[in-house]
């Protein structure tokens, strides 16, 4: 049985992939430094963002796109992407909702984000259907939409503004509370990381920003929905989450992008800074358009993400679910400089068609006892490549310090492949370092025993990539939980033939 | 009418034919073996029944009830009615039993148009099936199958039969790995499913079964076709002279 039921896995439905038309300002393609003044005059930023961005630039241009990941891709023309696209109708950002397009609205709608303040549910699955469906328990959760390069609306402001806690578009940010940006903007990421965070430092557009004062519960789930619209356009968000001492905030992301035939570029930051005591638990949900069964078209998803345990026994938890893009370059890392704080990676990377991710994480040890948890569940199916990368590192003052690592693969199919680079470098003698790593495989056994006890091939895979990935869903708020198990049955669509 | 009817079955795998010609016919309430040496067929019949991929027809007909088996996906055959405990079980890691069990339960529910079993009269009923076949309730949180001995794996089939409750269980060597107790306990899980409307194909390449699961019918296979059958003596002659003598 070479070409077996387990083959085949291609044809999946992309529901998130509908074009929204609307008019907007877009600039024609092409990076300068009049491009990143632009975006700083367009944004009416202070002198010292401006010249941030500017320094960016310049230190952008001395680098070189990475090489290392284990993905494949013609070289990026960066002067072929636009760096701003505004929908006309909101050009600088969200006012009130009234205000906002209806046609925006609409757009959130049917990807089953109402951007009334009510209930909500994450909606990067299966928009056009969940319409009438029986929810599961919802709960309040304050969304901020960014649609290409602006946020368009930021929910629940005002009741958050009640505890102290800001949630608003960076760029509003910027204005509002310019000393909390600047204090915290790139000092966990700095301007020259690398090539794409440069990139991003220099033509950010939109993000979110958060502030959870010190003590603070943050009173609800923050969310902030990226949608990728234009043609053309690369989308450079950035978020800032900042937890004050002995504060909680719980934050999660949704992104979707329209079904095109070429290559749009994603490339975001994303910077957390939990101070003494706080934590912060940060949720994705990624779905861009992975392009379609050949290979053609699809997001480029090249971003940072790193969380900085500035204060003893501060802690943060990253978990993710990617399913999305054609090629993905992501590691949400933890650099564990607080004593006895503690850093969280629990991963599901879903991988199918032409799809190719490289992802993982760091965890930087620095301080004393810390400890971390890295949990990585990659799929692979169809003709895709699925790599984990990961970086363990404690230095000689992380006495005590402690890693768990599990790593786990599974292969659905004959044509696919799963790689696993764990690199440990240890330099503390009281360190405690495990590491533990599997490869399986979706089996025909496995799949006909579904099948002859009455479970049909498809709903069997989709069961049995659920059980593989359910310490990962455990991390997940309960509705996203929900929604990365239908996310994987959609994105095994056709997985079995 | 008989519930399954085989019409000169041939069936190749690989290109290399193994079933030629092969005749069966099994009614309602009834207990069929059919015995064998290595090789002859057997467990080609038992996968071919269940519809396993890889197996192919080149003539014949099978039907089932009133169906042509042979049109319907494996899924669907298990929908009929047709349940084969595998000779060699396979784990499935991650998926607990439990959810297992209710999910292929809830299947073959919905595609008759039956109403989904609650979950508590679910578990009440898994618990107590657990119970009669010496299975520690715990196993029913672990994997399907996962780090179960052979003889647990064997008897968590007849669990699932008896939950299934199916029309025809085909049972492929159930009894092959089992030491004395846990083949009483197979054996009285099988006899308690009997009944009027229900028939069991038992494929085995030892008689010590048929004293615990006396059958209506016993029949020899040898290269790839039915060349004896006859009641329980027959099979009691195979214990007593090898199969040497089939091949005369």
């Amino acid at each position: 049985m070479s070409e077996s039921t387990v083959e085949a896995l291609v044809g999946r439905e992309y529901t998130a992939g509908f074009v929204t038309d609307i008019e907007s300002e877009t600039l024609p393609p092409g990076l300068d430094e009049s491009v990143v003044r632009f975006i700083s005059e367009r944004k009416g930023e202070p002198a010292w963002l401006a010249e941030w961005r500017q320094n960016a630039f310049a230190r952008w241009r001395g680098l070189t796109p990475p090489t290392w990941a284990h993905v494949d891709f013609p070289p990026v023309d960066f002067n072929a992407i636009s760096y701003w696209s505004a929908p006309k109708s909101q050009p600088t950002g969200p006012r009130s909702l009234d205000e906002v397009d209806p046609e925006l609205l609409r757009t959130y709608e049917r990807l089953g984000i109402p951007l009334h303040e009510q209930a909500f549910l994450a909606g990067v699955v299966n928009p056009e259907t969940q319409d009438g469906e029986a929810a599961p328990a919802r709960r309040q959760v304050a969304v901020d939409a960014v649609f290409d390069s602006v946020s368009i609306a930021t929910t629940f402001k005002e009741k958050l503004a009640e505890a102290g806690v800001i949630f608003c578009p960076l760029s509003e940010a910027v204005h509002s509370h310019p000393d909390l940006v600047r204090r915290y903007l790139g000092s966990v990421v700095p301007v020259s990381d690398n090539f794409y965070a440069a990139l991003n430092s220099a033509v950010f557009s939109d993000g979110s920003f958060v502030y959870v004062p010190p003590g603070v519960r943050c009173p609800m789930e923050l969310s902030t929905y990226f949608r990728i619209n234009a043609r053309n356009t690369g989308q450079f968000e950035r978020t800032l989450i900042v937890a004050d001492r002995g504060s909680y905030v719980s934050y999660l992301e949704g992104c979707t992008a329209p079904m095109r035939d070429e290559n749009q570029l994603h490339a975001a930051v994303v910077e957390l800074v939990a101070l003494e005591d706080a934590e912060i638990k940060y949720s994705t949900v990624q779905n861009w358009y992975p392009g379609d069964k050949d290979g053609k078209g699809g997001i480029y998803n090249f971003v940072t993400k790193r969380g900085l345990c500035q204060g003893d026994r501060s802690k943060i938890s990253w978990t993710q679910v990617e399913t999305g893009s054609a090629i993905t370059w992501k590691y949400p890392s933890v650099v564990l400089r607080g004593h006895h704080s503690v850093g969280e990676f629990y991963s599901v990377a879903l991988t199918n068609n032409r799809q190719q991710a490289d992802t993982g994480t760091k965890m930087i040890h620095l301080g004393r006892n810390t400890r971390s948890t890295i949990v990585s569940k990659g799929i692979s199916a169809g003709h895709s490549q699925n790599t984990y990368r990961g970086l363990v590192r404690t230095s000689p003052a992380a006495t005590g310090a402690r890693n768990y690592t599990q790593c786990d693969s599974l292969l659905i199919g004959n044509h696919c492949g799963a790689h696993t680079f764990p690199y440990i470098e240890n330099r503390s003698a009281t360190a405690v370092i495990e590491h533990e790593a599997s490869t399986s495989k979706v089996s025909d056994e496995q799949l006909f025993l579904c099948q002859q006890r009455g479970i049909d091939a498809e709903k069997a895979v989709s069961m049995i990539v659920n059980g593989f990935c359910r310490e990962v869903f455990r991390e997940l708020p309960m509705e996203f939980a929900v929604e990365a198990g239908k996310l994987l049955e959609v994105s095994l669509e056709g997985a079995v033939g | 009418m008989s519930l399954l009817e085989i019409r000169s079955l041939h069936v190749e795998v690989e290109g290399k034919p193994i079933l030629k010609g092969l005749d069966l016919t099994i009614g309602a309430g009834e207990v069929h073996a059919i015995m064998g040496p290595n090789g002859s067929g057997k467990s080609t019949l038992a996968n071919v029944l269940a519809g396993r991929p890889g197996y192919e027809i080149v003539s014949g007909s099978i039907r089932f009830g009133d169906q042509d088996l042979t049109a319907l996906e494996p899924h669907q055959r298990a929908h009929a009615g047709l349940f084969l405990a595998f000779q060699y079980p396979t784990e499935i890691p991650g998926v607990s039993n439990m959810e297992f069990l209710k999910a292929a339960l809830d299947h073959q529910h919905a595609a008759r148009g039956q109403p989904a079993m609650n979950a508590a009269a679910f578990m009440k009923q898994v618990r107590s099936l657990a119970a009669s076949l010496d299975l520690n309730p715990e196993f029913l949180k672990r994997g399907v199958n996962e780090g179960f001995s052979g003889g647990e794996k064997k008897r968590n089939e007849i669990l699932q039969m008896l939950l299934l409750a199916p029309r025809l269980a085909v049972l492929d060597e159930t009894d092959s790995g089992l030491d004395i107790d846990a083949l009483q306990t197979v054996a009285d899980g099988v006899n308690r499913f009997r009944a009027p409307d229900n028939a069991v194909l038992m494929i085995t390449h030892y008689q010590r079964l048929l004293n615990h699961i006396v059958p209506d019918q016993v029949h020899v296979l040898a290269a790839g076709r039915i060349v004896r059958s006859g009641g329980r003596e027959l099979a009691e002659m195979l214990e007593a002279q090898g199969y040497g003598w089939i091949d005369a």
